[in-house]
């Protein structure tokens, strides 16, 4: 009842770990899946090692999460033997990887190449790591294309891109990304940058100031973008932004996706919450009388 | 709904333990559990980790090793000045039986002073071993002195109390006294063997480890362990010894902050 597709992508259920939660050890993605997700994201890999930005890199407001974690990984060697051996995870894994220019981001995928990966996700949307993401431009539609082609020309994964909420040409990035030999778009990435300030200390939380917003605050953000980009694009939609319950799942499916990557939300209701949204999700389809998640997609755009 | 943002505290005490340790005194109803631990926020700087070592009903208190960059600028901190607190975090220890024995190698007898102030207040009595290099790493040793704590110290160099290791003198008090329950923070190879002679007198234990932890609420994933994936922060830091026996890297590696592994 809960099986998606993702383009040649087979789900079990439409629940994914959005990548930079819980990613960093092959030994956390199996404990993440064994709790009820249908695919895991690694936390994004970088060529070269990077211990990341100083803390506070995360923390949670009243309606979300904030975070500027700025990408630290032990780098693409490390990646390697971490990742080798991924039979032992019954789900599939995406690799997520980030890189500061198109080559940048084909020598990380050529480093990874003999890791068993289900598909390659690429964030072109990261709103607080300089160099990468939004802060170098990575996210317009000349960008999108340019990075997405040179890896479509060395992988024959999956390739999944993921974008920004913070644009006004949703459109045409997605049909950028669609154009260059994307099979799946993933929105959104979070949202901002935005601030907290500790008004006793008179100085920003966050240790690089600013940081990127999750969680049920861009969750209606999240829903409209996703929306946007299904009459843009025929390729598949991984929604993602505040999705904590099955409702919130099927909201996203209505809006357009066809399945929903969940990462504040471990917060919010504990790494089982895979499981939860999935017997939600059924439970809910069960009372309105939807046989599959396909039947639910897109309905929000029927008049 | 709920937050995890740092609250701006005033230090309302600094004890010099010794030359490189002191002990920061704080005002507030904490409500936390020995083994839990707060991170320890200066504004522009970073943010670290410390376990809590003494908590009353409106102050608790954080006692800090200068070992690292981080750690030497807390040490700088005068009465008056502030942090930011953000916890408590994680699991603390679960008090059970009649006799207990605390095993504390350096800094790691911090939780385990608070966790002896608990067990004394229950009536449980309390055998507190608490080893060092030398002399100057041996915290706590007026607090508990005159208390109805048994305290045993020993130092590596014999500068004080017994010379030799603290594993020792655990063995000393399982084979002296009926002990309940084995309690135990301190470097991982000295965890390691505290495991080990737990199952040898068939002794339950319970231990606290540490990991480079970034967010404290089992999110960021910086602290997960293998082969089972747990988060230290969330799941940890204080576990029983069957489930920290299942972690394989104990004792062999740990990660740093990019995540990559480091042989301990």
């Amino acid at each position: 009842m809960l099986n998606t597709k993702i383009g040649k992508l087979e789900l079990g259920n439409p629940t994914i770990l959005a990548s930079g939660i819980l990613g960093v050890s092959k030994a956390s993605l199996k404990r993440v899946a064994n709790n009820g997700a249908g695919a895991v994201t690694i936390k994004s890999i970088s060529l070269e090692p990077r211990k990341g930005h100083n803390s506070p890199i995360l923390i949670a407001f009243e309606s979300g999460m904030m975070n500027a974690v700025g990408y630290s990984n032990s780098g693409a060697k490390a990646a390697t033997e971490e990742f080798k051996e991924l039979s032992d995870i019954d789900v599939p894994v995406i690799g997520s990887v980030v890189g500061t220019t198109p080559k940048d981001f084909v020598d990380v995928i050529n480093q990874l190449k003999d890791i068993n990966f289900s598909a390659i996700e690429l964030p072109l949307s990261c709103p607080h790591t300089p160099g990468f993401g939004t802060l170098a431009g990575q996210g317009t539609p000349e960008a999108t294309y340019k990075i997405t082609k040179a890896v479509r020309k060395v992988t024959s994964l999956p390739l999944i891109v993921k974008v920004s909420p913070n644009t006004q040409e949703i459109g045409k990035i997605a049909k950028a990304a669609e154009k260059a030999g994307a099979d799946a778009i993933n929105a959104v990435n979070t949202l901002g940058p935005g601030m907290a300030i500790n008004i006793e200390a008179k100085k920003p939380i966050l240790d690089f100031k600013v940081g990127g917003l999750s969680g049920p605050a861009i969750r209606p953000i999240a829903v409209r973008v996703v929306y946007d980009i299904y009459e843009s694009v025929k390729i598949p939609i991984i929604g993602t932004g505040g999705i904590n319950t099955g409702r919130d799942a099927v909201e996203m499916m209505m809006a357009g996706a066809s399945a929903v990557g969940i990462g504040s939300g471990v917060y919010y209701r504990g790494v089982d919450i895979f499981q939860k949204v999935c017997d939600e999700l059924e439970e809910f389809m069960e009372k309105e009388g939807y046989n599959s998640i396909e039947q639910m997609r897109g309905l929000a755009h029927e008049d | 709904m709920k937050t995890e943002l740092p609250i701006y505290l005033e230090i309302k005490k600094v004890v010099n333990e010794s030359k490189d340790i002191k002990t920061l005194i704080f005002e507030r109803n904490l409500d936390s559990s020995p083994g839990q631990f707060v991170n320890v926020w200066l504004p522009r700087v970073n943010e670290k980790p410390y376990s809590i070592s003494f908590q009353d009903k409106n102050r608790f208190a954080i006692t800090i090793f200068a070992i690292g960059p981080f750690s030497k600028k807390l040490h700088e901190l005068k009465q008056g000045d502030k942090v930011g607190i953000r916890g408590p975090y994680g699991n603390g220890f679960v008090l059970r039986g009649e006799r207990i024995a605390l095993v504390g190698g350096g800094c790691g007898a911090a939780p385990l002073a608070f966790l002896a102030d608990e067990a004394v207040k229950k009536n449980i009595q309390v055998d507190f071993i608490i080893g060092a290099r030398n002399k100057d790493l041996i915290i706590f040793k007026k607090r508990f002195e005159r208390s109805k704590v048994n305290l045993k110290i020993c130092t590596d160099d014999g500068s004080e109390g017994f010379k030799g290791f603290t594993t020792e003198l655990l063995e000393e008090s399982l084979k002296k006294d009926q002990i309940d329950c084995i309690y135990a923070c301190g470097p991982e190879i000295m965890l390691k063997k505290v495991i080990d002679i737990s199952d040898r007198y068939n002794t339950a234990c319970q231990v606290s480890l540490e990991r480079y932890m970034k967010c404290g609420f089992g999110v960021c994933g910086q602290c997960c362990v293998d082969p089972i994936g747990i988060c230290i922060c969330k799941e940890g830091p204080v576990l029983p010894k069957n489930i920290a026996r299942q972690i394989t890297e104990l004792g062999k590696y740990k990660r740093d902050a990019a995540g990559a592994k480091v042989r301990i």
